[in-house]
């Protein structure tokens, strides 16, 4: 049986009444779209090595795979050796079309969310995004997407992609300030 | 439902669920049982086969992913390459139970074809994925630098 998403797991923006202190208001969007950013599901493949986690216990990917030069693998052991376009229920191998981890700048783990929230918005680590991008990124991109879609017995990231996306639009329209 | 492959360079067509892992297909409905079932899900290497050249574990892919590409597996496997793995392999006596050998050498091969002249990282990523129970790992590693050699 596949785990599933909760709204009820994610607070709305609706839920963080405008106060005199705008930047606080950022900040705790930011913290509340941080439960998805931080949930095992997305950190597992923001690792700050060569080698992705897996698991909720986020245990080191077995077998051991590296991210290789283009983030998809050695060669002899691509992320397509085993993941495929899909979710493949017969073996639990998750899978996308777009299969791989993200780039050494984008690496989250073993970083507060404060770090992480300084790294996304910079666009010499962000893949050269804007905030506008970052947005739409976060809100429709697919292996994004993944996180809340993940198959088999895997706890998806809190919340919906919808809900994700519409903090991330509310934290940026408040001035994308991030945790102290 | 019917679904065409081209396995071993000739077109083959199977009664299946689009669904089914390739592995099935390729023992039981095609009758190529040199492709071993290990685990089952993505962990041993023993069901490895080439897809357009590159591995591919048969046991955690639908049959469906591979209409119209060109599957290769341990019995059509007959490159230069390929010919002078199988050869080290003998002449270094790489196999002990066997189980897994067949996983090995589809890893190997697809290795050698890629990187000529391998280093011991090389080989340890490309195949961190194929275990072996009778731990041969130090004979598998001496048979693809042999192999490596012949080739030069």
């Amino acid at each position: 049986m596949a785990a599933t998403a909760h709204s009820a797991d994610l607070r709305s923006p609706d839920s963080f009444p405008p106060t005199a202190d705008r930047a606080e208001r950022s900040r705790a969007l930011f913290s509340e779209a941080g439960k998805v950013i931080q949930h095992p599901r997305c950190l597992n493949c923001h690792p700050v090595g060569e080698r992705p986690t897996q698991g909720t216990d986020m245990h080191p990917h077995n077998p051991l795979v590296v991210r290789g030069a283009d983030d998809k693998g050695a060669v002899g052991m691509r992320c397509t050796t085993c993941h495929q376009v899909d979710n493949f229920e017969p073996s639990g191998t998750p899978g996308h079309p777009l299969w791989h981890v993200a780039p050494t700048s984008m690496a989250w783990q073993q970083r507060s969310l404060a770090q992480i929230c300084e790294q996304i918005k910079d666009p010499g680590k962000n893949g050269g995004k804007s905030l506008a991008q970052i947005q739409e990124h976060m809100a429709h991109d697919s292996l994004v997407g993944w996180g809340w879609r993940p198959g088999g017995t895997r706890e998806p990231a809190p919340g919906t992609q919808a809900q994700f996306g519409a903090l991330i639009a509310a934290w940026i329209e408040s001035g994308a300030a991030c945790p102290r | 439902m019917p679904v065409s492959l081209t396995v071993n360079g000739q077109r083959r067509d199977a009664e299946v669920d689009p669904n089914t892992p390739l592995l099935w297909v390729i023992r039981e409905d095609l009758g190529l049982t040199g492709t071993k079932y290990g685990c089952g899900i993505a962990q041993c290497g023993a069901c490895t086969v080439h897809v357009e050249g590159e591995p591919l574990r048969s046991c955690s892919a639908p049959v469906s992913a591979v209409a119209g590409k060109r599957v290769t597996t341990i019995e059509g496997l007959s490159s230069r390459t390929a010919k002078a793995v199988q050869k080290a392999w003998v002449d270094l006596d790489v196999v002990q139970c066997g189980y897994c050998q067949s996983g090995q050498i589809m890893s190997a091969t697809a290795l050698l074809e890629k990187i000529p002249k391998p280093s011991d990282t090389d080989i340890d990523r490309a195949m961190a994925g194929n275990i072996c129970r009778c731990a041969t790992y130090h004979r598998i590693r001496a048979a693809i630098h042999a192999a490596a050699a012949t080739l030069a």
